[in-house]
């Protein structure tokens, strides 16, 4: 399919540019005209990833995150990636309430979030060589 | 992300004001748990009336106050959720564990 229009951002994994990455992410989808209820769920979607490369991929370390966007007709493909650790086991990363920094007093939450107001995730990603995050959500007429 | 702590009824009503994410929850942590100890409040209501944006890490700093309170033997209640803030709060399930209300006045009165 024809790509309409795309944008990428790099950025370093510190929390403060979490706020940063989803404020450009809507800013680029709003060419859609999206509801204001879609765009808060591809924010949402988009601060959970990006938070996950933050404090999975890249721990305590600093790192780039790249995140991709792509307008194909109404759909909204979105990547986030980084080079960071990667997921040892994704299926169990995917379970609501799993997580592996419960000292951190994370919620577990944050693929359920996405997999609710996303149409479609996919996870790449393997052991000590980055995560993908592919999301897809179709933005209604 | 600002944060105004005021007191009724010996309870701790936190007002948030703008986006609760990792980072201001990061933030955020640690005052509250400050402004908890110095006059040991058992209850506790989150004011979201000025949130207007809230993910999964929010979701964990208000657990992770309630189980704190909670072991206190205190209580703790959100209010004032706009749609969005309220998805997310069902969303992760906090609806069985912490009530929400739809004013902090009438949060106070039912901890």
């Amino acid at each position: 399919m024809k790509i309409d229009n795309e944008m990428k951002l790099e950025f370093l994994s510190k929390s403060e540019n979490e706020s940063f990455a989803r404020s450009v992410v809507a800013a680029f989808v709003a060419q859609l005209d999206p509801t204001i209820e879609e765009i808060s769920e591809i924010k949402t979607s988009v601060s959970e990833a990006v938070t996950n490369s933050i404090i999975h991929g890249y721990e305590y370390k600093e790192g780039y995150i790249v995140i991709n966007c792509r307008l194909i007709g109404r759909l909204v493909e979105v990547e986030v990636e980084d080079r960071g650790k990667g997921i040892e086991d994704i299926e169990q990363a995917r379970q609501p309430l799993y997580t592996s920094k419960p000292e951190l007093e994370r919620s577990g939450m944050g693929f359920t979030v996405m997999e609710t107001f996303m149409d479609e995730i996919m996870i790449i990603s393997n052991k000590n060589n980055g995560t993908k995050i592919l999301m897809r959500k179709i933005i209604s007429n | 992300m600002q944060i105004i702590f005021e007191s009724r009824n010996e309870t701790l009503i936190i007002k948030l004001f703008g986006e609760l994410d990792h980072h201001s929850s990061d933030y955020i942590r640690d005052k509250i748990d400050d402004e908890i100890d110095k006059k040991n409040f058992k209850k506790i209501v989150f004011d979201m009336g000025n949130l207007y944006f809230m993910d999964s890490s929010g979701i964990g700093v208000i657990i992770g106050r309630y189980k704190q309170i909670t072991s206190k033997g205190g209580k703790l209640a959100i209010a004032n959720l706009n749609p969005q803030i309220k998805r997310i709060y069902e969303i992760c399930g906090l609806r069985k564990i912490i009530p929400n209300y739809a004013t902090s006045e009438i949060a106070i009165e039912r901890l």
